[in-house]
């Protein structure tokens, strides 16, 4: 009997990885736990160990292929002086169709923008073309399954004709640190497994090899303990990073973001200020299920002293978390686990600092509004997209700061277009889209043709079976629906 | 040097003297603690002061005895029972009155009252509102002072109630890690509002709270002044010798309620009479003071002088205005 090897999936939301290296040949005996390969992903090195007894008869990926996805098998474990068909199952992965079609997506994809340039911004042809000339020289993005994040529109924070770098989310934040590190002395990191571990997300990787323990300090599993002792280390002065391994643990800790980092400026009269930024991944990731699956956006942002962001993508994350760690107030900076290994464009500047408090305008339009932020976004965006072929050109909103919030961008747009459907994977009661609709209503309530919807995460506790996961998201259809809704079309 | 949760009695034989000069700093420094909390009492009852407002009276020792042995640019942090530690900290009296009747010349301009009051200049940190709160900012003080190699010690006090809160081992366990200039002083004056402390904690020898952390404790006599500067000598040489934290048990009292509206029927009055009759920290240094010379006028004068910094506070505080409406939106964000 012949057993095949499956590529292993190393966290919950891995697609694909690499096939570092192989550790056995064919035709060397295996057992159970031996370890017969090496994977990689960006966050991680892993072993795979072999699953049952006998002869490694084929290799079907050899070492050192990228982007294997999750569950292609690898290699085929034989019973000793077995035949072994060489079935269609066994098949190797087409690597070089997989990168032939990312490269056509990389290519279409600047022309796509082109056409939906508006015609009043000239300079939006040449931006279109320094990103297509940009995305040639650069490898292409890693295909999966899930659609990738639209590159951001260049915003105008961008000088024209900056050249254009593509990176993940997870290594813009990196860079983000490494560049306020290299800036600031006071600035350091301070969480769990943020140093020798590289990050429970790789977030973190090479700031230790760079910036040593003193700078870098990893800390026992003690959330409030740490958030207070960040605390304590930004009144006296300095600016720490505070790693959250999840937000779902800043629980334990939310006494000493809002009783201690929160007030101390306003208790104090002025005198004691908190720069300090609390970050992590926020929100859902995949199968991990209710506990560590909630959505801390509204709780935050009902915070006054805080400052609240969450970024959609990777340049919007570097220039914000620049900006947080310079900031001298206290910040929480809420990523996604989703969206740290999606790649879009980021400028390659000396020192990419985006304002806080400014929404973006992704994509321009005149039918109705979508707001939305973080992961919010991939379906606001995705949205728009499907709408735009049926002849209904959405505007869509990332407001990357939710704490001030950028009102006035939302109203201006609300005004032309008359409609407005707020996005978010948090729950419904309190939520971010509350807070919208009501803004909406009070600031632009003549100018609106339709009540103001949100789609929003399920009200209730996060599910882990596969099918009522996905259920309890928010999803494009769900954005796609609302749109409509708003404009009284079916 | 250290003894390890070891138990120093209060009667015991090796109390290090003080010279009259430090006796003298001590009275005159208890006493303007004990005028102005006796104050900040009376005003309470007249409605100048709201909310809740915790009297020190009773543990000045405390405070009193870490302050003398403390080096200037050292840094204090304690919970809500705090106006004590304001004036050692060398805060000026009317400012922290006038904190206290919410006027515009408080420290935190009439915005943060009794509980929440800072100082940058005098490095106070607070006065924290969540009683378990003054371990682990004050161990991220010694974390600034460690991160900069220079040589500060971040004084950190809390009550024993506050002792039970798990922050608190949070904070001794990354300070021992790490090796921070942290001293943790508990201040246990018996009662966690209502609840004496064989009701509430399983280990009462509230030095030994670190001994899981390998912390070194003593457990001291806080009504003796002499005793907590002559520990606090102590363990502030041990952090910045940089050996790491170190924890102070200060037996202490207080004779007022938990806060001005507690009746405290927890507790005899009898139980108060005694304490203030044969342990009182100004009154046992009284008595030394006069044994060794000093007039009674001369203790009189020092008593007067501290009546009329307190009297001059509590006019400044009454008459000064409450904060201008627009300072509702100031100091949120800087």
């Amino acid at each position: 009997m012949t057993v095949n090897v499956l590529m292993p999936a190393l966290s919950p939301t891995m697609e694909q990885g690499k096939l570092a290296k192989w550790l056995k040949s064919e035709g060397d005996a295996v057992k159970a736990g031996d370890v017969i390969a090496e994977i990689e992903t960006d966050k991680a090195t892993m072993e795979v160990e072999a699953v049952d007894e006998g002869v490694l008869t084929r290799i079907l990926v050899p070492g050192g292929t990228e982007n294997v996805a999750v569950n292609t098998p690898i290699a085929v474990i034989a019973e000793e002086g077995e035949e072994v068909a060489d079935t269609a199952d066994h098949a190797p992965v087409d690597r070089v169709g997989e990168e032939d079609k990312a490269q056509k997506q990389a290519e279409a994809a600047p022309s796509a923008r082109g056409q939906t340039a508006p015609q009043d911004q000239p300079g939006e042809a040449n931006k279109a073309q320094t990103k297509a000339a940009v995305e040639a020289a650069t490898p292409a993005p890693k295909a999966t399954s899930v659609a990738e994040q639209p590159s951001p529109r260049v915003a105008p924070e961008v000088p024209e004709g900056t050249t254009m770098v593509s990176m993940t989310m997870r290594e813009a934040l990196r860079d983000a640190m490494a560049e306020e590190m290299r800036r600031d002395p006071s600035v350091f990191v301070i969480g769990e497994e943020v140093a020798e571990y590289q990050g429970a997300y790789k977030v973190t990787q090479g700031l230790l090899q760079e910036f040593g323990a003193r700078r870098v300090v990893d800390t026992p599993i003690t959330e409030y303990g740490f958030a207070g002792v960040g605390v304590g280390a930004a009144f006296a002065g300095l600016r720490p990073i505070v790693e959250f391994m999840t937000f779902n643990f800043s629980m334990q800790a939310i006494d000493h973001i809002v009783n201690s980092a929160a007030k101390t400026l306003y208790m104090s009269g002025g005198q004691i200020n908190c720069p300090i930024v609390f970050r992590g991944p926020n929100g859902a990731a995949a199968r991990v299920a209710a506990q560590h699956s909630q959505d801390y956006s509204a709780w935050y942002s009902q915070v006054p002293g805080l400052i609240v962001i969450s970024p959609s993508n990777a340049s919007d994350a570097k220039g914000l978390l620049k900006a947080a760690i310079r900031n001298d107030n206290p910040v929480v900076f809420l990523e996604n686990e989703i969206l740290y290994g999606k790649t879009s464009e980021v400028p390659a500047l000396e020192d990419f600092v985006l304002p806080i408090g400014k929404a973006r305008i992704a994509r321009p339009g005149k039918d109705v509004t979508l707001v939305s932020f973080s992961i919010g976004m991939t379906y606001a965006l995705q949205a728009a997209e499907q709408l735009a072929k049926e002849g209904i050109d959405a505007e869509v909103i990332d407001l990357r700061t939710l704490r001030p919030m950028d009102t006035a961008t939302i109203i201006e747009s609300v005004k032309k277009t008359g409609r407005c459907v707020a996005i978010e994977e948090g729950w419904p009661q309190c939520g971010i889209s509350a807070e919208i609709a009501m803004r909406v209503q009070q600031e632009a309530f003549d100018y609106l043709d339709a009540p103001v919807l949100r789609v929003t995460g399920k009200d209730t506790p996060m599910p882990y079976a596969a099918n009522l996961e996905k259920l309890a998201l928010p999803s494009v259809a769900d954005v796609v629906t609302a749109a409509k809704a708003v404009l009284y079309r079916s | 040097m250290v003894e390890e949760s070891g138990v120093v009695p209060a009667s015991a034989p090796t109390i290090p003297p003080f010279t009259r000069e430090q006796e003298l700093t001590a009275f005159r420094d208890m006493l303007l603690i004990r005028r102005f909390e006796e104050k900040a009492g009376q005003l309470y009852g007249m409605g100048v002061i709201g909310g809740f407002c915790h009297l020190y009276i009773g543990q000045e020792a405390v405070v009193v005895g870490v302050k003398m042995a403390a080096r200037d640019g050292d840094q204090f942090t304690t919970s809500y029972r705090d106006h004590g530690h304001m004036l050692a900290s060398g805060m000026e009296p009317r400012r922290v009155m006038a904190e206290l009747a919410g006027k515009r010349g408080g420290y935190s301009k009439g915005k943060g009252g009794s509980m929440h009051m800072f100082s940058r200049e005098a490095n106070f940190y607070g006065g924290h509102g969540i009683v378990g709160a003054p371990a682990p900012i004050g161990a991220g003080v010694a974390f600034a002072n460690a991160y900069r190699g220079d040589g500060r010690v971040s004084l950190t006090f809390f009550g024993e109630g506050a002792s039970n809160q798990g922050q608190v081992y949070e904070a001794f366990n990354m300070a021992a890690l790490w090796k921070l200039p942290v001293v943790f002083i508990v201040e246990n004056n018996r009662y966690a509002m209502g609840t004496e402390i064989s009701r509430a904690s399983a280990q009462i020898d509230f030095s030994k709270r670190g001994a899981a952390f390998a912390i070194p404790g003593k457990q001291i006599d806080g009504m003796d002044v002499r005793i907590v500067k002559a520990t606090a000598d102590e363990a502030i040489a041990w952090c910045r010798n940089g050996n790491g934290p170190y924890l102070i048990e200060a037996q202490t009292y207080r004779y007022r309620g938990h806060s001005m509206s507690d009746p405290a029927k927890y507790r005899s009055k009898e139980e108060v009479q005694k304490m203030r009759e044969e342990h009182d920290p100004i009154e046992q240094v009284r008595a030394r003071l006069i044994a060794d010379g000093v007039s009674e006028d001369e203790l009189k004068k020092i008593d007067a002088n501290a009546r009329k910094i307190v009297a001059e506070a509590a006019d400044f505080a009454t008459a000064d205005k409450e904060p201008d409406p627009s300072e509702l939106w100031t100091d949120v964000l800087a």
